[in-house]
């Protein structure tokens, strides 16, 4: 009898939600809320959503935060599970990779799928930055300066992206400000028209000194933030700099989740198709300049999947800052205000949880894939402290072109 | 003398938080309100008159919005773990006159009825333990959700000398039902059993059930589709008149034959219920403000109030070491294998986690107590009261043996006998020969002398008494025996397994029957004295009925067995004198084997006595015979008699320990203030003995 081998399979976005995001301040919107409790409200929220999946089918339960302890330790994707009620039989575990430990939880599902391990499993990130200060306890290797393995502040994310103007004198911060501006008003243009909300799982908010709330709505965006505001901001991580507040995502606390499934699964248990996966990349950098990591990665990505940038018709690039995702343009040739990137906005103004911001690009590249579906591929993007970028390339499932799984023949592949 | 418990005490303040909330589909703001004393979950919220104000002028101020068309629904919902665990006890039972008490009743009226006008649904969010009046204010609502964990919904007023007077004994009939509302408010607060959120729910207590884990989101969703008409929740019609007066005719009937006017709450409260069906709210309500001020100005609400702290304060254990030296408990012994025993291994390897070894003298009776410990464990895992894993765990952990030598590693040794003496001596004389000498031995005897038990030990010092009441699962009474020589290792250690073992410990001097079996052995005594002296059995059966107690005398001694009374009256004749009365026609009733009740006419009514147990009794009847209110009178008195000769010995050290011990060890009303609350209100303690047992005020309405 031959070894078995595994029956790759194509993977699929099913759906995604995210809890509305909150200032990572003392008087934030989730001062007095658990970083595991965001998660298991979107959790619970994707189970509600899709009836037809019996919980004891999920496979698997990946959740990243960048600072695991406290709150956000004892291996996420289990308590998360345990919390919201998932069978015991459905196991879990925690995963980082910083910005893009969200996205990393989710391609490290969708390989297990694609390798047939899994069926069907849940993917997310969470972090509360207000508890959980970026660089918090951290205690980095002393060999990375002494033996100059990096830059000493390339631990410092604004300093990087200030590092990312020296390196193209191109980005100037007028081009960055101008980013900025534009970043808060396609997000409060994406809210007005109701294309934020129905991605919000909203979540009940303890205060004891006021009593309960709830939070329906990101706390972070500045409506009505112009271009000769952000000009008169100070530049806090260099005298004379380009990089700041305007410019910068703000600090926040935030989770996001989202349901995968193998192609034949989602046909199987009734799952909607929301996006197909096309294919992933990661690809380190110097890490100094850690915002140009999206440009390999995508490099990367685009050629394994048999793509070029051409193909691509809606981006969600991530906006850790606006140098990183100009850098980003200028290299692939994309204008600065083009139509195809970031549609709601960014992280400029709804905010960054740093290992949740993966989740919420799917998610809404997903729904922008059903707005448009004259759009064949989409990708999600986004740099990573110390030198790294991530892509996926995703399908729109909307397309005329799009073969959809047929369950007579098997996966396409 | 120590009355914190109805010394008044400045309010923990509960407040009234309101905010709005955007509801989804459309469905407009809903105003949140939310009680919170400020202070964590080991304080729950509870609702005194400045907390009942904050409520009125949240919700005042939120009407004025709904009046302004800002608010389309208004909700209440409490902080982690609790809505609100009621009134706050310890100001009502303080409150100096009735005009304050009737006050005490309209203003939580006056709060509540905010919500019926509020011209918006209300809701309440019930996300922890509500009772009382917590469980009320969620009442007054028009809807209600529940988190699945919540544990404790109830309406314990009855069982407090109140009635719930802020709303629920005219709602919870009408919205549940005649005959559940009965349990609701006069059965389950008797057993003292709340409901869980899944029975209540099942009952129409509340309306929907969900998950903690997003329970205020989805409460909030709920509400939505509610007010959008989505959900539409069927009400039930009244239950039709007959249907009503029937089942408030058979609880009467109930009441008089359990508690039979001892006190007036649960009459009271069916009195409320009786007319909930036709009265108006209004004038229901003012039955219950009425209602609530003529109980808090009574003495069995008073006493009902100490007793409730007593027991809540029984947990630091008045007079106990420092908890420090406590010996730690790695194996315990028991000497015996006989019913005791075997539940007092059940329950040491349950609680206390640790390995128990079981000795008896033959195999046959050591099998015999395994089989006992087996039969509980197996009745726990079938009901499912305990998982297979646990009860394999504590099978595993419970060894039997004839071999001595096996006590060796134990360092805690109980023994549980037969009482006798001498047999109990030499039993700690051979333990003493395998255990080591820092050992403790405790001794699980009723009435006999632990000093003269460890007398001629090597080490009396680590004898303790540890003497608990049957059934040992269920009680929840430890008296801690102090005997002469008793080292304070050995008293803490005592002490710190009561505590882990989940009971209340009370300490006490090694005086013959201690506490609880002195007062119902004397009490047994004096009443089959009477039926000695003439007193026809039915009359001394029923003498004691103005008390409220547990059970008739006679059923008392058929639980005990009557040999076993007899055993420990004579013994306490012996000791304490001829207080304790020699009974021929209860010693011919032992040597025949006589049972002395009949059984109950249905299950949870009293047991008679037999009439036909007359003709053992062989004594005069011209002359001394008594009347009902004679034989009570002679009870009364011999209990306040020993009572000032308990406290004079120093049995313990406050009237107090006596109330705790009679209320946890001998199941006496909350009414009665275990004991001597009552002996002081009915003047017993004052014309027998010269002086209250308490202060005026401690436990009854004060005199003016």
């Amino acid at each position: 009898m031959p070894t078995p081998s595994p029956r790759v399979r194509r993977v699929v976005f099913v759906d995604g939600v995210r809890t509305p995001f909150g200032r990572a301040r003392k008087d934030g919107l989730y001062a007095n809320t658990r970083a595991d409790d965001l998660s298991v409200k979107t959790i619970r929220e994707l189970l509600r959503r899709h009836p037809s999946l019996p919980p004891e089918r999920i496979d698997e339960v990946a959740i990243a935060a960048t600072t695991q302890q406290g709150d956000q330790g004892l291996t996420l994707g289990r308590t998360v599970g345990v919390l919201a009620g998932l069978p015991r039989s459905v196991p879990g575990y925690a995963i980082d990779r910083m910005c893009a430990g969200g996205m990393t939880a989710v391609t490290n599902i969708a390989a297990a799928i694609g390798v047939g391990a899994q069926d069907v499993a849940l993917a997310g990130g969470v972090e509360h930055m207000g508890r959980h200060p970026m660089g918090f306890d951290a205690d980095p290797n002393p060999r990375f300066l002494s033996e100059r393995l990096v830059e000493n502040d390339a631990l410092n994310m604004g300093v990087t992206a200030e590092n990312l103007h020296d390196t193209f004198p191109a980005l100037t911060r007028e081009r960055a400000d101008a980013y900025g501006a534009a970043s808060q008003a396609k997000y409060a243009a994406a809210l007005a028209a109701g294309k934020i909300d129905p991605d919000l799982v909203p979540v009940a908010l303890r205060d004891p000194e006021n009593g309960w709330g709830l939070a329906t709505a990101d706390e972070p965006p500045r409506p009505g933030t112009t271009v000769e505001a952000i000009g008169k901001l100070a530049t806090p991580f260099r005298a004379g700099g380009r990089v700041t507040a305007g410019t910068a995502a703000p600090l926040t606390d935030g989770a996001a989740s989202c349901l995968l499934a193998a192609e034949e699964t989602a046909d199987e248990l009734g799952l909607p198709t929301r996006m197909r996966m096309v294919s992933f990349a990661y690809a380190g950098v110097e890490p100094s300049i850690m915002g140009i990591g999206p440009v390999p990665a995508t490099t990367k990505a685009l050629q394994r999947a048999g793509l070029t940038i051409e193909d691509i018709g809606l981006f969600e690039i991530n906006e850790a800052f606006a140098v990183q995702v100009l850098s980003f343009l200028d290299a692939f040739g994309i204008a600065d205000d083009d139509p195809r990137v970031n549609q709601y906005g960014g992280a400029i103004a709804v905010g960054h949880p740093l290992a949740s911001s993966g989740v919420r690009l799917m998610t809404q590249l997903a729904r922008q894939f059903a707005e448009q579906p004259e759009v064949r591929y989409g990708l999600t993007t986004m740099c990573v402290g110390l030198g790294q970028g991530g892509t996926v390339i995703w399908e729109n499932p909307n397309h005329p072109d799009y073969e959809s799984f047929d369950a007579s023949e098997g996966s396409a592949l | 003398m120590s009355t914190t418990t109805t010394e008044a005490r400045a309010e923990r303040v509960t407040h009234a938080h309101a905010r709005d909330v955007q509801l989804p589909d459309g469905a407009g703001t809903l105003a949140l309100v939310t009680l919170d004393n400020g202070l964590d979950h080991t304080k729950p919220s509870t609702l005194g008159p400045l907390g009942i104000a904050s409520l009125f002028e949240t919700l005042t101020a939120v009407r004025g919005r709904v009046e302004a068309g800002e608010i389309s629904a208004v909700a209440v919902t409490g902080k982690p773990y609790f809505l609100a665990a009621g009134a706050d006890l310890s100001l009502i039972g303080s409150i100096p006159d009735r005009s304050v008490a009737l006050e005490l009743g309209r203003n939580g009226h006056a709060a509540y009825e905010l919500l019926h006008s509020m011209g918006v649904p209300t809701f309440a969010f019930v996300n922890g333990i509500a009772l009382g009046g917590g469980l009320e204010l969620a009442l007054n609502c028009d809807y209600r959700t529940v988190a699945s964990d919540v544990r404790a919904l109830a309406l314990p007023e009855t069982g407090l000398g109140l009635v719930p007077g802020w709303g629920g004994a005219y709602i919870v009939p009408r919205l549940v039902g005649i005959e559940k509302a009965l349990e609701v408010i006069l059965t389950r607060p008797a057993a003292n059993k709340p409901y869980a959120a899944a029975e209540a729910a099942s009952i129409g207590l509340v309306d929907l059930v969900l998950d903690p884990s997003d329970f205020l989101e989805e409460s909030i969703r709920w509400a939505a589709r509610v007010l959008t008409g989505a959900v539409v929740v069927e009400r039930r019609p009244l239950d039709p008149a007959p249907l009503w007066d029937g089942a408030v005719a058979i609880a009467r009937q109930r009441l008089d034959a359990v508690i039979n006017g001892s006190r007036p709450a649960p009459y009271r409260a069916l009195d409320l219920v009786a007319a909930a069906r036709d009265a108006s709210r209004v004038d229901a309500f003012a039955a219950e403000d009425e209602a609530l001020a003529d109980l808090i100005m009574s003495d069995e609400m008073r006493a009902s109030i100490y007793a409730f702290g007593l027991v809540s304060g029984g947990k630091k254990p008045v007079g106990a070491p420092d908890r420090s030296l406590a010996q730690p408990v790695t194996r315990v012994g028991i000497v015996g294998a006989g019913l005791m025993a075997a539940q007092i291994a059940t329950l040491f390897a349950q609680r206390l986690g640790v390995p128990v070894v079981m000795r008896d003298l033959d195999q046959e009776r050591v099998d015999k107590g395994l089989a006992a410990v087996k039969a509980t464990v197996d009745r726990l895992t079938s009901t499912g009261r305990m998982s297979q894993a646990t009860g394999s765990r504590l099978l595993g952990s419970i060894h039997g043996t004839t071999d001595l030598a096996e006590f060796a590693s134990c360092d805690l040794v109980i023994e549980a006998v037969t009482e006798i003496l001498d047999l109990k001596k030499r039993v700690f004389a051979e333990l003493e020969t395998v255990i080591s000498p820092t050992a403790i031995l405790a001794t699980n005897t009723s009435a006999l002398s632990v000093s003269a038990m460890a007398a001629d030990l090597q080490h009396p010092e680590r004898v303790v008494g540890l003497h608990f009441f049957n059934p040992v699962a269920a009680m929840p009474l430890v008296e801690v025996v102090q005997a002469e020589h008793t080292s304070l290792e050995a008293l803490a250690t005592g002490f710190a397994v009561a505590a882990k073992l989940r009971k209340t410990a009370v300490l006490v001097a090694d005086r013959p029957g201690f506490v609880v079996n002195r007062l119902l052995v004397l009490l047994l005594g004096v009443i089959v004295d009477a039926v000695e002296h003439g007193t026809p059995v039915e009359v001394a059966d029923r003498a004691l009925r103005p008390l409220g107690l547990p059970m008739p005398p006679f059923e008392l001694f058929d639980l005990v067995g009557p040999a076993v009374g007899l055993h420990v009256l004579t013994s306490l004749r012996e000791e304490l004198g001829d207080r304790f009365p020699r009974s021929p026609g209860l010693e011919k009733l032992v040597a025949d084997g006589t049972r002395v009740v009949l059984p109950a006419p249905a299950k949870g009514l009293p047991k008679p006595v037999d009439p036909a147990i007359q003709s053992a009794f062989t004594g005069p009847s011209e002359g001394t015979a008594l009347d009902e209110a004679g034989v009570l009178d002679s009870v009364l008195s011999a209990l306040t008699v020993e009572v000032g000769h308990m406290l004079e010995e120093g049995v313990v050290s406050t009237p107090q320990q006596i109330d705790l011990c009679m209320i946890l060890g001998a199941g006496w009303g909350f009414h009665l203030g275990g004991l001597t609350p009552y002996l002081d209100r009915t003047g017993y303690s004052e014309r027998i003995l010269g002086h209250r047992l308490l202060p005026d005020g401690a436990a009854n309405v004060p005199a003016v």
